[in-house]
């Protein structure tokens, strides 16, 4: 490790690594830090991309595949249940990923590009210069020491704290924490090549339960529950276990994993002097899905490649990076991010009864592409109702 | 003050993202609550499997 970096990557998730690898790249003397002792692990993921998200980073590869989808199903509160299966039906339309092995060979590649990696090293302060980000100061195995950097990425997941120690507010609001638990399960039976989600008031308010297949008789269980609608007796972990109980009451969990994902508003800017905030830490989640993992991804890469012109013009304040904050948000992830909230929003206040009478209105939609915004386009079609209620959305979604 | 049941916490960091103080911090597998919490009950309401509780100091 030198003590001088031209980029200092906080995180060693999909979004720091991706980062550090463009950085790396494209010449860059890059440090990537991990503040656990291994790369990937836990997971604290459902590990769901769809399939051409994925290939826009990386090489899909059966090492780090656990499952291919080829369709999904959405049940009801009454336990009707719609499928969803693309035009051209057994296509393969995304993956569940096994993150502990996607990350490490995404960490692989930032190293293999030229990129320092050092894992058990958190950021515990920032350093700072007339209000800019120069580096931080790294805790190392219970050593101190300083690292600078012309600019540093904040991609520490969603227990950020290096933004605010940088003034930059990222707390979440109570409602738009999704409060969530997942066993990996086996011996249960599942459809392998369908992810299945569960809505409902009673099943997961304001949330979903989900099933993501990860190869034979293996799933990810799990829920996602509005920390609005959290507390004692009736948190994440209850309602999953009520849920598996019922379900795969003879099935084995042989991995438990607990986790918050934000289904707020992105950060109301993710750039500051030397410093760029990317993935989890930016909020820059799916509201509507909750996946986070291409966002991460892209807003990984592009503030690589945002730091990475700065540098090279000589200037790293927050005006040189703030391009990064305007390509992320006029992007099409962006506007997903805009919309979907707007249809998280609408979604959250149904009543279990129109939940029902909206999956009842078809029972296997043909998805053009398998998005949220073709299923809500398609919903739409078959809901005039819904379109009424939704002038919002309806100018989204055009 | 805050308990943290360390036996029943999954080290997530869901009651982080959500501390209006910035009072918390997960440091590896092990969370950390500062001088800057003020009990408000936040964290303890979110967490996914409720390793968390503001205790009233009076009534121990």
């Amino acid at each position: 490790m030198k003590k001088k970096y031209d980029l200092l990557v906080i995180g060693g998730g999909p979004a720091g690594a991706i980062a550090a690898r463009t950085a790396a790249r494209a010449g860059h003397s890059v440090l990537l830090v991990e503040k656990r002792p291994a790369i990937g692990a836990p997971v604290r993921c459902a590990e769901g991309i769809g399939k051409e998200a994925l290939a826009e980073f990386v090489e899909p590869d059966e090492r780090w595949i656990s499952a291919e989808l080829k369709r999904a199903e959405l049940v009801g509160p009454d336990g009707v249940s719609m499928l969803l299966e693309a035009e051209m039906a057994g296509s393969k339309v995304g993956y569940i990923l096994d993150r502990k092995i996607f990350d490490r060979e995404l960490v692989w590649q930032a190293a293999g590009a030229g990129a320092d990696v050092m894992v058990k090293t958190r950021a515990s302060a920032p350093l700072m210069a007339n209000g800019a980000v120069k580096g931080a100061v790294l805790d190392v195995c219970g050593e101190k020491m300083q690292v600078h950097a012309e600019v540093t990425i904040a991609a520490d997941g969603v227990e950020s704290k290096f933004s605010r120690w940088c003034g930059v507010d990222t707390t979440v609001p109570v409602r738009e924490i999704m409060s969530s638990c997942q066993y990996l399960m086996t011996d249960i039976d599942i459809d392998e090549e369908c992810t299945t989600f569960f809505l409902g008031n009673e099943t997961a308010p304001e949330g979903y339960l989900w099933i993501f297949p990860k190869g034979k008789r293996t799933a990810n269980v799990g829920i996602g529950i509005s920390g609005k609608k959290s507390g004692a007796g009736h948190r994440a972990k209850d309602y999953l276990d009520r849920f598996v109980r019922r379900r795969f009451p003879d099935g084995k969990t042989i991995e438990c994993i607990v986790g918050g994902v934000s289904v707020c508003r992105p950060l109301g800017c993710t750039v500051a002097d030397g410093l760029i905030i990317a993935g989890d830490a930016a909020r820059v989640v799916d509201p509507l899905t909750g996946g986070g993992i291409y966002n991460a991804m892209f807003t990984g890469d592009l503030a690589a490649r945002v730091a990475s012109k700065a540098m090279d013009e000589g200037r790293v304040n927050a005006a040189a990076l703030m391009p990064y904050d305007e390509a992320w948000r006029t992007s099409p992830m962006g506007l997903a991010i805009e919309r979907n909230y707007h249809i998280k929003e609408y979604l959250i206040k149904l009543s279990d009864e129109k939940l029902n009478t909206i999956i009842h209105s078809a029972k296997s939609l043909d998805m053009k592409d398998f998005s949220t915004l073709t299923l809500v386009k398609e919903l739409m079609k078959r809901n005039p109702k819904l379109v009424a209620e939704l002038a919002v959305l309806r100018a989204l979604i055009g | 003050m805050l308990e943290i049941h360390r036996d029943v916490c999954g080290y997530c960091g869901c009651c982080v993202s959500v501390c209006p103080e910035g009072a918390l911090e997960l440091i590896d597998a092990y969370l950390e609550v500062d001088d800057q919490c003020t009990c408000c009950g936040i964290c303890a309401k979110v967490c996914p499997v409720g390793a968390l509780e503001v205790r009233d100091e009076e009534k121990i």
